[in-house]
């Protein structure tokens, strides 16, 4: 009986943070449109956010175009198809390992960096000192931090696929092959609609690691160890989310090609 | 008369709060009327910073009603009471200065999020909030610079700018050496004559009998005094004596 009645207390839980993150999801949003619209944050958060993670999204997809290609062109030597290299580091790219990829990092990188510091301002009463001045805590900590998010992961998985595709033609180049033979097999694999999940992935994962940050900040209690395990909670929880939504998203997409 | 009747208190009724588990107060009433000083003592983890939160409306109880110049905010959404919390500012027992921000935006953070004044207006504001608590040279430092004494006296010069009624002191004196301690007490008695009136939470004895006029007593969840200066020393309450006068049989309670 006491074992139900822990397992019960621990449903209860999540299904209180779960309704919570959507009423914070929602009011986020809401706010995005409302005044005011805090452009400082938004450009402090920008900057944080998106130019901070700028070189490691570079390395990523620098390194792992180059090891797509290398892989990639390994397997289609035997068959005399070394040359469809370049569409198969896009395909994969632009559809799945950039999008998921680049928000890994941000998630690890700015994730628990967003938590880490909204946890901080709760542990030592910033949070309520902000609150008690009369300040609308998800319009001032939430949105300047989402709308710089959804803006800057889309452009930092752009640059990642850029990249790799440019780490990608970089061993393809080893192969004998051409920049126009490389780049010519992206139109035969891609289709616009591949261009668009590449897009709106990045946007979406933004979204859930924004808010996933942020709500765990937001929760923090118990000090310098709070604030610890609360990143480590919001990175490992935003990681998993982002792998997850990833299938969903794809299999959307598929149903509409 | 209730506090729903009056315009210039701010009042808890038969508040309980838990959390936890753990029963942190009881039926607990509170009324602080305008000008009349008043200090909650009580033992370290007692609750007293609770009560404070609690009237602020930044939690709320499990039963029992607060009420803001009359009008109840338990229960209701923030932006219900955002208007009526503006009569309040309170400066928090480590500053809880906002980190990112230099002294100076601290100071004129209220004025700043409202909008209503122009920049150089607001500059003014803050200088004059400063002078008053002696730290203007520090307008442009950042929190991280500043000493323990020094983050107090610019927590309250930002509780003072926007004008509030009602000023809360969270264990303004911990921390502190002598002549901090004086500085913090002789800042309250000269915001008393301005006007203000003051509610701290403390256990520093000296401190709330050189600033408030009324006591409560927090014991075990639960208001165990209420009174004057005169009366609590007087109080033979076992628990009132224990407190003024700890011995022997108090060690490791």
């Amino acid at each position: 009986m006491i074992r139900l009645a822990v397992i019960d207390q621990h449903v209860l839980q999540f299904l209180a943070r779960f309704q919570e993150f959507f009423q914070l999801a929602m009011q986020s949003v809401g706010r995005m449109f409302r005044k005011p619209y805090y452009y400082r944050d938004f450009a402090i958060q920008f900057d944080k956010l998106g130019f901070s993670s700028l070189f490691i999204c570079v390395l990523t997809g620098l390194f792992t175009g180059m090891v797509m290609a290398l892989q990639a062109l390994i397997q289609l030597k035997p068959f005399a198809a070394t040359s469809y290299v370049g569409g198969m580091v896009a395909v994969t790219m632009i559809k799945e390992l950039g999008p998921v990829l680049a928000a890994l990092m941000v998630s690890g990188r700015v994730g628990s960096a967003i938590t880490a510091e909204l946890g901080t301002m709760v542990v030592t009463e910033q949070v309520d000192a902000m609150r008690v001045e009369g300040t609308d805590i998800i319009q001032r900590l939430v949105t300047p931090r989402l709308k710089a998010m959804l803006l800057a992961l889309p452009l930092l998985t752009i640059i990642t696929d850029a990249v790799a595709m440019l780490g990608g033609y970089l061993i393809s180049t080893g192969y004998g092959i051409s920049p126009a033979m490389y780049i010519s097999t992206f139109t035969q694999f891609m289709r616009p609609l591949d261009y668009l999940e590449g897009v709106v992935k990045p946007a979406v994962f933004g979204f859930l690691i924004t808010m996933i940050a942020c709500q765990t900040g937001l929760n923090t209690g118990g000090g310098a160890e709070g604030v610890g395990n609360s990143a480590k909670k919001a990175v490992v929880i935003a990681s998993v989310v982002v792998l997850m939504v990833d299938f969903f998203i794809a299999k959307i997409f598929v149903m509409f090609r | 008369m209730g506090c729903e009747q009056m315009t210039n208190c701010i009042r808890m009724e038969k508040v309980c709060y838990k959390v936890g588990g753990r029963t942190i107060l009881t039926d607990f009433d509170l009324t602080l009327e305008h000008g009349i000083n008043r200090t909650i003592l009580g033992v370290s983890g007692s609750g007293k910073t609770t009560i404070l939160k609690l009237l602020l409306g930044l939690i709320h109880p499990q039963s029992g009603r607060v009420f803001i110049n009359g009008m109840e905010i338990t229960g209701q959404p923030e932006a219900a009471y955002r208007e009526q919390r503006k009569n309040i500012a309170i400066v928090f027992q480590m500053g809880a200065l906002f980190d990112s921000m230099t002294v100076g935006e601290n100071v004129g953070y209220r004025l700043f999020e409202e909008g209503r004044l122009s920049q150089n207006e607001i500059e003014e504001i803050v200088r004059e909030k400063l002078r008053f608590v002696g730290v203007e040279p520090a307008l442009d430092l950042y929190p991280a610079e500043l000493s323990g004494g020094m983050k107090k006296r610019v927590a309250i010069a930002r509780a003072l700018a926007a004008d509030p009624e009602y000023i809360f002191f969270d264990e303004p004196t911990t921390g502190l050496d002598p002549i901090g301690v004086y500085n913090i007490v002789s800042l309250m008695n000269r915001l008393q004559e301005a006007g203000k009136t003051t509610l701290m939470v403390t256990h520093d004895l000296p401190t709330a009998y050189a600033t408030s006029q009324r006591f409560s007593l927090l014991h075990e969840s639960r208001l165990a005094f209420e009174g004057t200066e005169e009366e609590l020393k007087a109080c033979k309450l076992p628990m009132v004596q224990e407190f003024l006068q700890p011995t022997d049989a108090s060690l490791f309670v």
